[in-house]
């Protein structure tokens, strides 16, 4: 779950001896407000090990509660508070402050609209993800056990599992910014994860939606994707070995 | 909490600063039009690199270079089958290249869908007059008009 509290801002915090200050300036959009997006400058103490988040928490906790943002585990795993953190796309649980610099700029991850300050519209996102049927499909009947699989067979999709759906590959990606019926990178990675896996049959199915005019024939190995991706995943190799499947498929 | 009725849930509705107008097209299966476009970019690229370089170094390095370039050495040049097949191939293989990678950068950057067609429009009439001309004058050139 995902929280969006709006809470009056308590009382600052006293700044402590090991703490050190740091400007973070945020991209605020408040339509109800402001039709226009601005930029507003806080002043932070952080400490040596806090996260970017922590800096966030800071900031809607003791300053301003109406900054709103997406976050959910805090972790790294739930893929929620992807940012746009001087300008490339991090998890803003995963990117230490001491690593930023003094003056650090957070946005919305780009392509996507946004609904207030960090929060965007995820459902164009989602829309591509359900598009490439991200389910098994299998033929013929039903085993009466378990489907099995080699650890060679396991390991040729090992990269794609590891995808928490952040969009920060997606959103990191130009042709994604000016072309919003592109599936963009997260689709063809969720793809990727099913069409190389020996126990699904639904591979010619999916290539079919991706040698769509708006699927992977679009993609212009930026390497964008690969750079933003949390998890390491090896994007943009991903989306080449589905290019490789359709040129090299039968029939 | 007063419930909130239909209109006025209508007037909240903010217009985002980006909607979207698109949605990811599933027309099944295509004339894959966007597959052989792509493969022939990487084949030509590949093609050209040979070609291309082959054709600086006759023209511009060797055997006195670019000093040495006028009417009677292209003639000279033209005489033999081989050298127009190259720069016949040269000039389809950069022509069509070269259009294709200007297509995908309309089609990557323009915004507006009159913006895009005329652009291409554009491209497409300007590359099918240099690669009608060029090819015109690759197969009709007259040595003897130099007198």
């Amino acid at each position: 779950m995902t929280v969006v509290e709006d809470r009056p801002a308590a009382e600052q915090a006293p700044v402590e001896d090991h703490q050190r200050i740091i400007t973070v300036k945020v991209r605020r959009y408040d339509p109800e407000v402001d039709p226009e997006a601005n930029w507003q400058s806080f002043q932070v103490p952080v400490e040596k090990g806090d996260r970017l988040l922590d800096a966030l928490h800071q900031i809607k906790w003791y300053q301003d509660g109406s900054l709103s943002f997406r976050r959910s585990c805090a972790h790294g795993v739930c893929g929620s508070d992807a940012m746009r953190i001087n300008g490339v796309n991090r998890l803003a649980c995963k990117v230490l402050v001491k690593d930023l610099g003094d003056e650090i700029l957070v946005e919305p991850i780009k392509g996507l609209a946004v609904l207030k300050d960090l929060i965007v519209d995820m459902e164009p996102f989602f829309e591509a993800f359900r598009a490439i049927k991200p389910f098994l499909i299998t033929d013929g009947r039903e085993p009466t056990r378990e489907r099995l699989q080699s650890a060679e067979d396991r390991e040729r999709f090992e990269d794609t599992t590891k995808c928490i759906m952040c969009a920060a590959c997606t959103t990191a990606c130009p042709v994604f910014w000016n072309d919003d019926a592109y599936f963009g990178p997260q689709a063809i990675v969720a793809a990727h994860r099913f069409i190389f896996d020996s126990r699904d049959d639904g591979a010619e199915e999916r290539l079919e939606i991706l040698n769509d005019k708006e699927g992977v024939w679009r993609c212009r190995t930026t390497f964008n994707c690969t750079d933003a991706c949390p998890r390491g995943i090896q994007v943009t190799k991903a989306i080449q070995e589905v290019k490789r499947a359709l040129i090299f498929r039968r029939g | 909490m007063t419930a909130v009725t239909e209109t006025q849930q209508d007037r909240l509705v903010i217009e985002a600063p980006r909607t979207r107008k698109k949605r990811p097209s599933q027309s099944g299966r295509g004339t894959n039009f966007e597959m052989y476009a792509w493969i022939f970019m990487r084949m030509s690229g590949l093609l050209l690199v040979f070609l291309v370089l082959g054709h600086l170094s006759i023209m511009l390095l060797l055997d006195g270079g670019v000093q040495r370039i006028n009417f009677g050495f292209v003639a000279g040049r033209w005489a033999s089958p081989f050298w127009r097949t190259w720069d016949l191939m040269q000039l389809w293989l950069a022509q069509l290249h070269g259009t294709n990678g200007l297509r995908v950068i309309i089609n990557d950057y323009a915004e507006r869908d009159g913006t895009r067609f005329w652009l291409k429009m554009l491209l497409y009439t300007s590359s099918f007059l240099v690669l009608v001309l060029g090819t015109l004058v690759i197969f009709t050139f007259d040595p003897d008009l130099a007198g």
